[in-house]
């Protein structure tokens, strides 16, 4: 029988969304499967995650260490190594730990990888059939990973359907199996971002721009155009790494979560990094030049223009409402 | 301090519109416009301003065939002393795992402090620097966006979550994963390039570098890509068309019925 496990991330005593979508990825994988959570940490916060794993899982694997109080990737590494059969399936959330952790894990476990799983076709004996994107979402990809020997599977968050918890599951404490804890890399502090003079987090209308703003000095015209609409504007990466604007205007994953009403995209090609920080539902306007941006798939209104054009007719419009 | 970086030519995702090849199993390669993974080139950066402080010389090594070598050359007149083409039929096809490998069998003929490759690349994998580091058994930190060195250490901060950095102390040798934004990337001239153009650039082989063949490329491969498609994501947006003006009507309309004016 196909043994999956899943690493369950937590921030202060709460698992974090992905732990409910694990289910349906290995539904998809083997509905047959066996399916195992791994909660590792230290103390009352890794009891009370995983007492609460029990309500979605048959098995929850508890690991409490002290040296797994901060979750330093090369340490659960070790953890999961001693713990784990050698052929299992592993799957990790694609986030920062996840993609710290999951690449020398295959290696460790001698077993294959596949990196930001978005769907999943099954199996065909020990070939999993999964399904990822390249080139920044502009395509997807079918691909065969080879699980006789086990695999790590990182998992992206958002990807799979949520699961009720109506499973009443038990916790098998493995504490005592997890080996030599010692690291070669210490954690030392987690440095919180720093606030920005505006608050993009607040704003029920968020004009927000990407590459296809072109060069700093265009920012002034979506700045003007958000003035218009009393709104405020914020940004995908690439113009926070040019310093064009504060890292406390990016959205997402690696930005800020935003939770506006209306979200116009402009110029933006829509990397799940970014769509990861929109929450809430809100409208979404995609304005971009490539009629094949990947966007205009998940927003709600698409138009196809150059936003250095589009966006002083719209201010102009709105003007003389 | 002797520092490799790991760099890949990709097809420019800002250049190109992506379509697939009339078999549709494909992308359509004939016009697509390559460049240096990005990345890539602020690893490159962070490496030469390094050894601009403590001293040291920047390698820069890159999987792929004839046509990698050009972005060798860029990386090179960004200011890399020196660049090796690991090159070979047998490496078509490599997953993941097998770029490591190739890569490790490098790493261990030379005698390097620091290794960098960039967070991702065009596959999105963000696979072969955590890879690399187990293989060689050297400590790893992905999506690094500062690095000080410090003796035989080095602090290192990682980008996490909502816009966080966790900041660790990393024995060397180490591998990490460069994150964009860590540093601006120095612009590079035709002129820049044109000094370079003359450098010889080492090329090696599966056989010059001890890989075993059957272990890299399709034949070593554990993960394989079938083909490439374009997903059906159902009606995606509402795309309004017509003249701009009409547009932007249309527009106006719809932000007013969601509370955007």
């Amino acid at each position: 029988m196909t043994q999956i496990f899943a690493y369950i991330p937590f921030k202060n005593g709460v698992a974090e969304d992905v732990a409910m979508e694990f289910p349906e990825a290995a539904k998809k994988l083997d509905p047959n499967a066996s399916l195992t959570a791994v909660v590792t940490g230290s103390g009352a916060d890794v009891d009370t995650v995983a007492t609460d794993m029990t309500k979605v899982y048959n098995e929850v694997i508890k690991i409490d260490n002290d040296a797994l109080a901060y979750p330093n990737a090369e340490i659960v590494r070790k953890a999961l190594l001693n713990v784990l059969p050698g052929d299992a399936i592993v799957m990790v959330p694609h986030n920062t730990f996840g993609m710290d952790l999951a690449p020398g894990l295959s290696v460790k476990m001698d077993s294959a990888y596949a990196a930001d799983v978005v769907d999943i076709d099954g199996m065909d004996g020990t070939s999993l059939k999964l399904i990822r994107q390249e080139l920044g979402g502009a395509v997807s990809t079918h691909v065969t990973c080879d699980a006789a020997a086990g695999a790590v599977l990182t998992i992206r968050p958002g990807a799979f359907a949520p699961v009720d918890g109506s499973a009443s599951g038990s916790v098998v404490d493995k504490s005592g199996d997890a080996g030599d804890l010692t690291a070669k890399r210490a954690f030392l502090e987690v440095v919180e971002a720093e606030v920005g003079d505006v608050d993009i987090t607040k704003s029920d209308v968020l004009v927000s721009i990407g590459r296809g703003i072109e060069d700093e000095d265009n920012i002034e015209v979506a700045q003007e155009l958000a003035d218009a609409m009393g709104a405020v504007v914020s940004c995908s990466r690439p113009i926070v790494d040019a310093k064009w604007l504060e890292k406390s205007r990016q959205v997402g994953t690696s930005g800020q979560t935003v939770k506006p009403k209306v979200y116009l995209a402009m110029g933006i090609s829509g990397s799940f990094q970014h769509m990861g920080g929109i929450k809430g539902n809100p409208f979404i306007v995609a304005v971009n030049k490539n009629p094949k941006a990947p966007i205009f798939q998940v927003a709600d209104v698409g138009i196809v223009e150059d936003i250095l054009d589009f966006m002083p007719d719209l201010q102009e419009a709105i003007e003389e409402l | 301090m002797e520092i490799l970086v790991c760099v890949k030519r990709v097809p420019d995702t800002a250049e190109n519109e992506f379509e697939l090849n009339a078999a549709g199993n494909d992308l359509d390669r004939d016009d697509l416009v390559y460049s240096v993974n990005e990345w890539d080139n602020y690893a490159v950066e962070e490496a030469i301003q390094i050894v601009d402080k403590v001293g040291g010389s920047v390698t820069v090594v890159t999987v792929g065939d004839d046509e990698a070598e050009e972005v060798l050359r860029r990386e090179m007149a960004m200011g890399a002393n020196a660049g090796v083409l690991l090159c070979d039929d047998a490496f078509e096809g490599s997953d993941g795992k097998g770029i490591a490998k190739i890569l490790k069998a490098e790493i261990e003929k030379g005698s390097y402090d620091l290794i960098l490759t960039g967070a991702q690349a065009d596959e999105g994998a963000a696979q072969v620097g955590g890879m690399l580091a187990a293989m060689l058994d050297y400590p790893y930190a992905s999506l690094v966006n500062k690095i000080q060195v410090d003796g035989d250490k080095v602090k290192v901060g990682r980008e996490i979550e909502g816009g966080n950095q966790e900041m660790n102390e990393i024995h060397l040798p180490c591998v990490l994963s460069i994150q964009t934004g860590i540093n601006e990337p120095r612009y590079v001239g035709i002129r820049g390039i044109r000094q370079v153009a003359k450098v010889e650039i080492p090329e090696k082989s599966a056989g010059d570098l001890g890989v075993d063949e059957a272990s890299v490329g399709q034949a070593g491969a554990k993960s394989k890509r079938v083909d490439y498609f374009v997903p059906d994501m159902g009606d995606g947006a509402e795309m309004l068309e017509g003249s701009t003006e009409e547009i932007i009507e249309k527009l106006i309309e719809k932000l007013k019925a969601k509370g955007g004016l």
